[in-house]
């Protein structure tokens, strides 16, 4: 960009006439160019995504017909009430649990693997372990799964792995073992992505600084690196979280008689049953938990403050 | 005052949406509501009427819209007689799998919704698409081979209304007991083996409601005392003791299976030794070499006997025939008998299933058909209204919510 | 900083972290020259019929080109409304905005069940048919959120004085965004598009709910492992899409220097200087 002569007001070198006085209009209303910039994301998002968020919760006030699953208009609570029935409390609870103990899991599996990465690797070793980490992803998700089936099958590769080392075998085929397994292994690139970016911020001289203070390794990870890796970690388990608390493919999949989770149930109310307004209400849990979630993340500072 | 400002104005945003929603839910009426009349007396649909039931029906078929989509089992859409009929009409065949009886429903809701062409209901969702608009009549008197037809399959009352046909006959089946042979060196005579202790952990069932209809059948030949007569009409003491039958049998299941593909994969790998199952799962792991067989036990089995039904918004009517005359013609219904394991509805079928396989007429029944059609308890959606004229049945939805309670 | 036992037993780690990352991946390309169609292990047989039967299926190529076509439509939507709205909450003080930053991110942060439930029954609805414009707008839902996150990102983290010196120098809105912030952004675009496509691509929750009568590859997939006529079929797709994205995923981290893709999780992170 050449430096060009100082001309107030007037289009400099280079520029169109027009087109500059377009942008100096522009330039002395903010509040045209914020609605130019905003209206058509905020559109899409107001009329296509919150609108049938809201659509499909107020079907969670309705009821189907039973024998031709058409919607009917009459307003309800019988829906939430069978929610609040021991057989969806323990499901939502089962739920919860599993995406808690794997957010918990791909944290710890991602934390050293991230540190690696961005601390220790060299620049060819950090972009090719990149490259590892986001090639699984455009392997269909469904295959990967499918493919944990035939490792933690009985007799499948995991067993006979483990015979051969003369650990004896093991049949998790289709519990809920199983199924940590394959969630654990589905999310992890997307916890070790914001980690390894938290990882990747924190500047040398905060460690080196730690250790002329005297700090032993273990110490600087505790007090100055952890500290420092928590919004990336809680950005990473926004995802975990989530994705577990709505997946229906892996638990129909890898699940076993004991794993009915939120999604699937949603699912086979919608497609078995054909009831959405039920599915409706039962996805509101969901909702609301991740609105907690994510208000509470927000607090932990995932999100840059506003 | 953030704070404060952000939910006032997410509240806004909110109200906003929920007004418009809502000025546009109550405005609207919802589609296809079926005029349901009062159900006093007689059967259990009776009063209800059939929305579709005087559309025009053509005369001919016409010129073919390059197109065909389909909802259809697993099995039912097969190379081997799809790919003949692609040359011959031209039309591309798209196949969306479907589960279970009621996600076809949910498909082909609001005629198909403009996508769908073709389904192939099985009886329990039959009635249900008949009588929510979503299906309509076809001329049968353009499908050749009808006449072939065994006479019960010509025009039985779960596709044929008042003299108007909603769809064709296709081939039915039995749900049976499929089992190792290597744990059972003689086939099991009772349905009792999936509720033994003895296979704790090594048993599947299919992951749909309609299953508790085979533990009601289990308990009208076990336990007389109840008084089922029909496994799909239970009324709450009936339904209540067929519930705790299956919640008795949660902890010996391995896995509720979904997907066909998954009780292949659980028996090829010995996780399950015994199950309920279709007989296109047996011939597959048959086909792959594993040592299983199926058998119908002594107190007799669950079953399905579809139709293909034409969508009412079908966007390929022309494509649509040709698919029903060709699955019909009796090289194609040799074709699927033989590779599902079921019953053709063409009498002409039996010669070529032999040539097939072997035998293979004799084991699907298809050369006494009468006789063994009514043996089986053909799927039918559970409704309030009994057949007897009561109305306490357990309708469906019940079902439904019982079976998440039993799958946990 | 880190001693050598430290660094060992990092290696290490690293190892078993990959190891679990791929053996899947492994398993699917063992067995996409599996010669029966049932999964079993040990594997029944080998053979490479199923690379000439994947390559003349016209269902495959039918859904990798919807898919193709869905992922580009719904990059391209993200990548303009998603800058707009970047440009539009780091520019603007507006009151509301922390509401809106929030609901910007919600589409990644629901499950994804619930947007397919909500789209599909707001179409339903509205009277829309399912097709290929309800896909992309599925997808499009979630992309923007990717690409916005990444502008965002990048966009704070440029100094703002590099506009006041331009316009100092006679240099007018669009003449500084055509100069300065397109250039600035332009790995960050990258990264958030190429994001953008992987999720588009191997998308299959939401589309179950958006999808008509088409298939996408991953609803294809989902269609195919039903039957299990085909399973071998699969693992050869998913092997060829592997073999076609090894390229441009690894042309995109050294882009970005690894380090750009790092913004696109749901949320940037805190540095330590706030």
């Amino acid at each position: 960009m050449a430096l060009t002569s100082i001309r107030p007001g007037r289009a400099a070198d280079g520029q169109a006439e027009g087109t500059a006085r377009v942008s100096a209009a522009l330039w002395r209303r903010a509040w045209l160019r914020a609605t130019l910039t905003l209206s058509p994301p905020l559109a899409w998002f107001l009329v296509i995504y919150l609108a049938s968020l809201v659509l499909m919760l107020i079907t969670a006030f309705w009821t189907v017909n039973p024998f031709t699953n058409t919607l009917e208009h009459t307003w309800t609570l019988a829906n939430f009430r069978q929610l609040l029935t021991a057989t969806y409390l323990s499901i939502i609870g089962r739920t919860v649990g599993m995406a808690a103990i794997v957010t918990v899991t791909d944290a710890i599996l991602a934390l050293p693997f991230a540190y690696y990465m961005a601390r220790i690797a060299s620049r060819r070793g950090r972009q090719l372990l990149f490259t590892a980490v986001l090639l699984p992803l455009w392997a269909s998700y469904i295959a990967r799964v499918y493919a944990w089936i035939v490792i933690l099958q009985k007799g499948g590769t995991l067993s006979w792995a483990l015979t051969k080392l003369g650990a004896g075998s093991v049949n998790i085929g289709y519990t809920n073992t199983a199924m940590w397994i394959v969630f654990s292994y589905i999310w992890l690139p997307f916890m070790i992505v914001p980690v390894y970016g938290a990882l990747e911020r924190i500047p040398d001289s905060f460690l080196e600084a730690s250790g002329d203070l005297g700090a032993r390794a273990w110490r600087t990870v505790r007090s100055v690196v952890l500290p420092l890796v928590l919004p990336g970690m809680v950005a990473g388990s926004i995802f975990t979280f989530s994705l577990t608390l709505g997946d229906f493919i892996t638990p129909l999949l890898v699940g076993g008689a004991n794993s009915n989770f939120i999604g699937n149930v949603i699912y086979s109310n919608l497609g078995t049953a054909g009831n959405l307004p039920f599915a409706a209400a039962l996805a509101i849990v969901p909702i609301v938990i991740m609105v907690f979630y994510l208000l509470g993340a927000r607090s932990l500072g995932a999100f840059e403050s506003v | 005052m953030r704070r404060s400002g952000m939910w006032t104005r997410a509240g806004a945003i909110l109200a906003a949406a929920s007004a418009l929603a809502l000025a546009a839910g109550c405005s609207s009426s919802s589609s296809g509501t079926p005029s349901a009349g009062s159900s006093g007396g007689g059967g259990a649909t009776s009063g209800l009427t059939a929305p579709e039931a005087n559309a025009p029906v053509p005369s001919s078929v016409g010129k073919t819209e390059g197109k065909l989509n389909l909802i259809a089992w697993e099995g039912y859409a097969q190379p081997e007689w799809v790919k003949p009929y692609e040359a011959a009409t031209g039309c591309q065949v798209s196949v969306k799998y479907a589960g279970s009886s009621s996600e076809m429903v949910s498909l082909m809701a609001n005629g198909g919704g403009g996508q769908y062409d073709l389904v192939s209901a099985s009886g329990d969702a039959d009635l249900r698409l008949i009588y929510g608009g979503d299906v309509r009549p076809i001329n049968i008197g353009l499908i050749p081979s009808w006449k072939n037809f065994h006479p019960f399959l010509q025009s039985p009352p779960f596709n044929t209304i008042g003299g108007k046909h909603f769809g064709v006959s296709y081939e039915f089946g039995p749900n049976v007991l499929l089992y190792s042979k290597t744990t059972f060196p003689t086939a099991p005579s009772s349905w009792s083996v999936l509720y033994d202790k003895k296979y704790a952990g090594q048993i599947t069932v299919p992951d749909n409601p309609i299953q508790i209809a085979d533990a009601a059948l289990y308990l009208s030949k076990t336990k007389p005392s109840l008084g089922i007569t029909d496994p799909y009409e239970l009324t709450q003491s009936q339904f209540n003791a067929a519930v705790s039958l299956m919640k008795a049998e949660h902890p010996l299941v391995k896995k509720y299976w979904d997907l066909a593909s998954q009780e292949i994969s659980l028996f090829q790998s010995k996780t399950t030794v015994v199950g309920a199952a279709w007989p296109y799962q047996t011939n597959t792991l048959d086909a792959a070499g594993d040592k299983v067989a199926d058998t119908i036990p002594s107190q007799g089995a669950t079953g399905w006997a579809d139709t293909w039904m034409l969508a009412t918004k079908a966007p390929h009517p022309n494509c649509a025939y040709k698919w029903m005359q060709w699955v019909t013609t009796p090289k194609v219904q040799a074709q699927e008998a033989d590779y599902f394991g079921e019953t053709p509805a063409n009498q002409l079928a039996c010669p070529l299933m032999n040539k097939i396989q072997k035998g293979s007429c004799d084991a699907y029944h298809a050369n006494a058909p009468e006789s063994y059609f009514k043996t089986i308890s053909f799927w039918k959606t559970p409704l309030a209204q009994c057949g007897n004229g009561k109305s306490d049945c357990i309708p469906f939805q019940q079902w439904v919510t019982a079976w998440t309670g039993i799958t946990g | 900083m880190e001693g050598r036992l430290a660094r060992i037993g990092l290696r290490i780690w690293v190892g078993g972290v990959l190891a679990f990352l791929f053996v899947p991946i492994a398993i699917i390309c063992f067995y996409a020259f599996n010669s029966s169609n049932v999964q079993s292990w040990p594997i029944r047989g080998l053979s490479t019929k199923w690379f000439s039967v994947a390559w003349h299926d016209p269902q495959v190529r039918a859904a990798l080109g919807l898919s193709l076509k869905a992922a580009v439509l719904a990059t391209v939507i993200a990548l303009l409304l998603g800058t707009a709205a970047a440009f539009g909450v780091h520019r603007f003080r507006f009151f509301g905005r922390e509401a809106v930053s929030l609901l910007l991110v919600l589409p990644l942060s629901l499950p994804g069940i619930i947007t397919g439930i909500a789209l599909n029954s707001a179409f339903n609805f509205a009277g829309v048919s399912l097709s290929l414009l309800t896909i992309v707008i599925g997808h499009a839902t979630f992309c923007i959120v990717v690409v916005y996150n990444n502008v965002l990102a990048r966009l704070r983290r440029v100094s703002g004085s590099l506009y006041e010196a331009s316009a100092d120098l006679g240099a007018h809105g669009f003449f500084a965004f055509r100069t300065i912030t397109v250039p600035t952004l332009s790995t960050a675009l990258v990264s958030g598009a190429l994001l953008a496509f992987a999720l588009s691509f191997d998308e299959v929750i939401v589309t179950t709910f958006t999808a008509g009568a088409q298939n996408t590859l991953p609803l294809w997939v989902f269609g195919a492992i039903r039957l299990g006529q085909q399973l071998p079929e699969v693992n050869v797709v998913v092997v060829g899409v592997l073999a076609l994205t090894v390229i441009p995923v690894i042309i995109a981290a050294r882009l970005t220097g690894a380090g750009g893709i790092t913004r696109a999780s749901a949320g940037a992170v805190r540095t330590p200087r706030d």
